[in-house]
């Protein structure tokens, strides 16, 4: 009982009134560090966001395709003839099978929450002149929509995707010279074509995907690409977009189809992010190492200045234990009105941020959130962290020897 | 005489202590050391430097352990008690004052008094308050009870290093030459004080002095040189004491 008594509390806070000077310096050197963590992980929390989001915003996060055709020798190796040579074959543009099921199958796994099934294949947008090569994307838009936040980025019109309507994206608008209400010509190599009505334009933020991307039915992309009643893909978004590549793996493994998740798609950008994360980890392990160094050096020389007292206090009934508390005290409230301090400077940096990260035209260049568990997860770090800085100092003067240090 | 008496405040039973034990550098300093003080005796530990006095005073005080040799304080053997223990024993049964001021600078004259109270039971309560105001009353320094101790003078810190010593109601409390630091009026002062302490409390003392003024104003008077017991002796207290401190006792 009394495991940490107001003697301890009361003792402590006079301690540390005392050397003013010192306990104030302490104080902002933990405030300023915890100030580059709040400010620091807070910016990187906001800024992986707005990269996933820009990113992630055109492509669904895991995209199951038909397995790739593989030449196939007639003779297997060590029968006698070996084939020297095997070409891989082209991949033809063709359906994944029994898609319904499959999509069916997909959609009782646990951590999916939206599918769509997806006709994708190469065609051209003729308009007068104007010839452009395009990815022709079929969808069927009550769900497809679910996946990619196409209506977001609809700049004009709508997502409206009829039998005999087209949703183009703003560079291949101004390359065909094309409006809303506007009609152009959708081809294949096949050699079909479609007469179609722009109804919408998107802006992704990407030239080449605004350039190059055209959404249409899924019918008529059935139509234009050879591929009636299937379906080239199914496309999926989970709840945990970290967990992706898992999931797809889970996907590959029931339905032998290849399952792509972003990460993998997106190799250098989720690299990118993860070098980010380990080195702002990185950062954040030092400055608090350097605070909790700083902590420890203030107290073990409060130790040797007040050793006196501390022989003083032994003298008159006070336990090794209670001198042990008394000082990692110290070391906690150093840390908890640091990191208070410097959640508050943490949150001004960040609105001086806001106010300086601006794109040309005054928008701000990403937006930046503050989680408030941000705050709570520093204080209660910054605490545990002084508390054990404190530990060296408070061991040393628990076991000082109270005849010697009267004696001072 | 007094060996029938369970209850000695004090018994140390040859006592030894030796610096760095079972080295080729041992040092023993006290040689066999016996010494039995009953209740509301107050005695002086005189001696020439280095005989030994302090050594004694902070094994008696528990500070220090003893290399052979058992201290039994209010009857309780301390020779196998372990760290907190001996804290909690010495908290609750010894009262220290020290040559130097040994208050706590960043407390006031109260909150030094309290303090003993509040280390051993942990939490603060109103009636600590009241036995701190009560004894600075009864060491005349009522007045200053919220004064910082590191503003008062040296003969008034020693008085509130008294009450302190006695906040806690200790059976014996060891003062270590209490009137050192001080000039020959505080001194007496604070003296004084000691003795009627011991008269109205009944309160234990044993003082290590160098002052002979002071060890012949004393009860009895033990002689300690080099690591042993020389002279143990009882004294009359100088009659003329008593009309000396009446003369300059106030000033303290």
């Amino acid at each position: 009982m009394n495991r940490f008594a107001p003697f301890e509390w009361i003792a402590a806070i006079r301690f540390m009134r005392e050397g003013l000077i010192q306990t104030s310096l302490i104080i902002i050197g933990v405030a300023l560090g915890v100030a580059v963590i709040v400010f620091m992980s807070a910016l990187l929390a906001s800024l992986q966001t707005n990269l996933f989001r820009r990113t992630l915003s055109f492509q669904a996060q895991i995209v199951v395709n038909p397995p790739e055709e593989v030449a196939r020798p007639q003779r297997e190796p060590g029968e006698g003839a070996i084939a020297a040579l095997v070409q891989p074959r082209s991949q033809r543009l063709k359906s994944v099978d029994q898609w319904q099921k499959v999509r069916s199958q997909i959609e009782r796994l646990p951590d999916v929450t939206d599918v769509t099934p997806v006709v994708s294949g190469p065609g051209f947008a003729i308009r007068g002149d104007a010839n452009k090569a395009v990815t022709i994307t079929g969808v069927e838009p009550e769900t497809y929509l679910r996946v990619i936040a196409l209506t977001d980025k609809i700049v004009a019109g709508k997502v409206g995707v009829g039998t005999s309507e087209i949703v183009i994206g703003t560079e291949l608008a101004k390359d065909l010279g094309a409006a809303l209400d506007d009609k152009l010509r959708l081809a294949t190599a096949s050699g079909a074509a479609e007469t179609l009505t722009v109804t919408g334009i998107f802006d992704f933020g990407n030239k080449g995907i605004n350039e190059r991307n055209v959404y249409i039915s899924l019918r008529t992309a059935q139509n234009l690409l050879d591929l009636v009643g299937g379906v080239s893909s199914i496309e999926l978004n989970v709840r945990d977009p970290f967990q992706a590549e898992t999931v797809a793996q889970t996907i590959q493994a029931l339905t032998a189809l290849e399952a792509d998740s972003w990460i993998r798609t997106n190799a250098q950008f989720f690299s990118a992010l993860s070098a980010q994360t380990l080195s702002n980890n990185f950062i954040r392990f030092f400055v608090g190492l350097t605070a909790a160094l700083g902590i420890a050096s203030v107290l073990v020389v409060s130790v040797v200045q007040k050793s006196r007292e501390i022989g003083i206090l032994r003298a008159m009934g006070t336990t090794q234990g209670q001198v042990l508390r008394l000082f990692l005290v110290q070391g906690a409230v150093v840390g908890l009105v640091g990191s208070l301090f410097g959640s508050v400077l943490g949150f001004l940096f960040l609105n001086l941020w806001r106010d300086i990260a601006k794109n040309p035209d005054g928008t701000p260049l990403f937006v930046v959130t503050v989680d408030p568990m941000l705050f709570v997860a520093t204080a209660a770090g910054a605490t545990l962290v002084g508390t054990l800085a404190a530990m060296v100092p408070a061991r040393r003067a628990a076991k000082l020897n109270p005849v010697v240090a009267i004696r001072g | 005489m007094d060996k029938g008496k369970p209850l000695s405040v004090l018994r140390v039973m040859d006592v030894h202590k030796a610096y760095a034990p079972n080295t080729p550098v041992e040092l023993e300093v006290l040689h066999g050391i016996n010494l039995v003080l009953e209740h509301g005796e107050f005695t002086a530990l005189i001696g020439p430097s280095g005989s030994g006095k302090s050594t004694l005073l902070n094994l008696i005080g528990l500070l220090d352990t003893p290399t052979r040799g058992e201290i039994i304080i209010d009857g309780r053997q301390t020779g196998k008690l372990n760290d907190q223990d001996l804290t909690r024993l010495r908290g609750r049964s010894i009262g220290f004052v020290f040559q130097y001021s040994c208050l706590l600078p960043e407390f006031t004259a109260a909150e030094n008094v309290r303090m003993p109270l509040l280390a051993n039971r942990g939490w603060p309560d109103v009636e600590m308050n009241r036995t701190a105001e009560t004894l600075l009353g009864q060491v005349g320094l009522e007045p200053w009870k919220d004064h910082m101790a590191s503003d008062l003078s040296g003969g008034q810190q020693q008085r509130v290093a008294i009450a302190r010593a006695l906040a806690m109601q200790p059976a014996l409390i060891l003062a270590d030459e209490p009137t050192g630091n001080l000039d020959t009026r505080a001194a007496d002062g604070v003296f004084d004080l000691l003795r009627s302490v011991n008269r109205t409390l009944g309160t234990t003392f044993l003082i290590v002095t160098h002052d002979p003024r002071l060890a012949v104003r004393c009860d009895r008077i033990v002689e300690l040189v080099d690591g042993r017991i020389v002279s143990d002796r009882p004294n009359q207290p100088a009659p003329h004491a008593s009309s000396e401190i009446a003369a300059t006792g106030a000033a303290a």
